[in-house]
């Protein structure tokens, strides 16, 4: 009998024919992001922990944080989103926008271990630094599908919401903060039994109690936009911006709450019934960079190789890559 | 009629009969279901069965698109990212704590000993429980009978769901807490939520008009 010598839970070996078709994604994955003019840039995959809850609160619950030999605490990076922020702050201080990076590289999260989710992970994403607004999305998203296709992937589909949407019916109708918060933390743990009770737990009158229910549950086509009023008037200028070919993709989803702190406006993620699972998403985030000096908007995905993997065999059985 | 393509995981066991009569009401065939006590999976149907607790493992994973489990279950696997779409009201029940009639051997434990011992099939729920409420507790999981563990010294109290509470008064076992209510929900992949949302939809609205009958 052999000795078992495990890898940490979360973790698993990559062998040659798995990673030959992985590799092959990451190829077709790298052309789309070069044609685009994307440059790739590689970061430590150690960053300083205060550096990373600097971007976001909640990045200081990494999976994997430790002393360097000064006593520093240093934390696995939990995605690129933060320490791209960073680099543009000291390395780009001075550079003009708009900045456009990409990468694909390992991110480490304490998620619970299960298909396509280990707690290392293989990201591919891009960041679009200092193109406003409905343009930046526009083209982050117009970027996301064509590497989707080029991937091979032929059913996806892009659900499109805007993190800004449900706060702003909120204000709207003048909920409190204390039940804010109750409230979106029922939206971002998909309860909706719960966010009903909430919402009728606030007594107020049938047609905002109907608003804040039901508008979080809407998503399809353009048509759901209209129960969202003008606080979908930003959704309406990227889907006119998006070519035709991105558009049909798109899924408009009037709930869609990401569970990063730093999204400010649109967010994205993408499905395919291959997989129950999200393959990856992103988003708007014009404050974060600000904490990092540089005051620019910015806007990125990441999408999770594994996932693409796994969602590509799904859809096409027995072809090898 | 069926249920628009959808695949559905039925829970067998205390929720099982009154699942089976929403589905007929609304013009899905559960005569099958109710004729095969071993078959589980029914693809012309749309519905498979399985055990409640094991139906948010299917419905994450997308095997199953839709699945009707209590909050108990639900509130036990916390961490599964499903949509919780519908309180179904079917099945209330409630999750106590209880322990043997007369002097609270739980408290006398905490006071004495420093920690009281909970045998529970939740474990999660009740550490949350007392950690919440500020007390040391021992979660001894027990997978079956869990009134069994205060009579036999294994615990000094239990953790456990009751529609009625009589089988806990017919072990001599009287409710202390009340953590949580509880009735059959109506949970879905979120995958499926997004690309058979028309489907989806049209089931819920579906489901409504039944309920409010």
């Amino acid at each position: 009998m052999t000795a078992i010598h495990p890898t940490p839970s979360g973790t698993r070996d990559v062998l040659p024919d798995e990673l030959r078709e992985v590799h092959a994604i990451e190829e077709a994955v790298r052309r789309v992001f070069t044609g685009r003019g994307y440059g790739e840039i590689r970061t430590p995959a150690l960053e300083y922990e205060q550096v990373l809850t600097r971007g976001d609160p909640a990045a200081a619950d990494p999976a994997y944080k430790l002393f360097d030999e000064q006593g520093n605490v240093l934390v696995l990076r939990s995605d690129m989103t933060i320490p791209i922020a960073r680099v543009v702050g000291t390395r780009y201080a001075a550079a003009s926008p708009p900045l456009r990076f990409c990468y694909v590289a390992h991110a480490y999260r304490s998620v619970r271990p299960q298909r396509g989710q280990d707690r290392e992970m293989l990201q591919a994403g891009i960041e679009l630094v200092g193109v406003p607004a409905h343009e930046g999305t526009a083209e982050t998203l117009a970027v996301l599908s064509e590497v989707l296709d080029a991937v091979g992937l032929t059913d996806y589909r892009i659900g499109l919401g805007d993190a800004s949407l449900y706060p702003a019916l909120l204000d709207a109708h003048g909920v409190p903060a204390p039940a804010r918060a109750a409230i979106l933390h029922e939206l971002v743990t998909r309860d909706f039994v719960g966010l009903e009770r909430e919402v009728e737990g606030l007594r107020l009158g049938g047609e905002a109690t109907a608003a804040l229910v039901e508008v979080p549950q809407k998503r399809g086509g353009p048509e759901v936009l209209d129960h969202a009023g003008t606080a979908a008037d930003g959704l309406r200028t990227v889907l006119d911006m998006l070519p035709a070919v991105v558009r049909e993709r798109v899924i408009l989803d009037l709930g869609l709450a990401r569970s990063l702190g730093y999204y400010t406006g649109a967010v994205f993620e993408v499905y395919d019934a291959a997989l129950g699972a999200p393959l990856g998403g992103g988003g708007r985030y014009d404050d974060l960079l600000g904490r990092f000096g540089r005051d620019l908007p910015a806007a990125g995905w990441a999408l999770n190789v594994e996932r693409l993997h796994i969602a590509l065999v799904g859809e096409r059985r027995g072809e090898l890559l | 009629m069926s249920l628009g393509g959808l695949r559905l995981a039925v829970p067998r066991g205390a929720l099982m009969r009154d699942t089976l009569d929403l589905l007929d009401a609304l013009g899905v065939d559960s005569a099958e279901v109710r004729a095969n006590d071993r078959k589980l999976l029914f693809e012309d149907a749309g519905l498979i069965t399985m055990r409640p607790s094991d139906v948010p493992t299917y419905v994450e994973a997308g095997a199953a698109d839709l699945g009707i489990t209590g909050k108990d279950v639900l509130a036990e696997q916390s961490e599964r990212a499903v949509y919780e779409l519908l309180d179904l009201r079917l099945g209330p029940c409630v999750m106590v704590v209880a322990s043997t009639a007369g002097e609270d051997r739980l408290d006398e434990a905490l006071r004495r000993l420093g920690v009281m011992r909970v045998a529970t099939k939740y474990p999660r729920i009740a550490a949350r429980h007392f950690e919440r409420t500020g007390r040391q507790a021992e979660i001894v999981e027990v997978k079956g009978s869990v009134e069994l563990a205060p009579l036999t010294g294994l615990a000094e109290g239990i953790v456990d769901l009751t529609a009625t509470g009589t089988t806990l008064r017919e072990n001599g076992l009287v409710i202390r807490e009340e953590i949580l209510a509880s009735t059959a929900r109506l949970i879905a992949n979120p995958v499926a939520h997004k690309l058979r949302a028309a489907a989806i939809d049209d089931l819920v609205a579906r489901i409504r008009a039944v309920m409010a009958r």
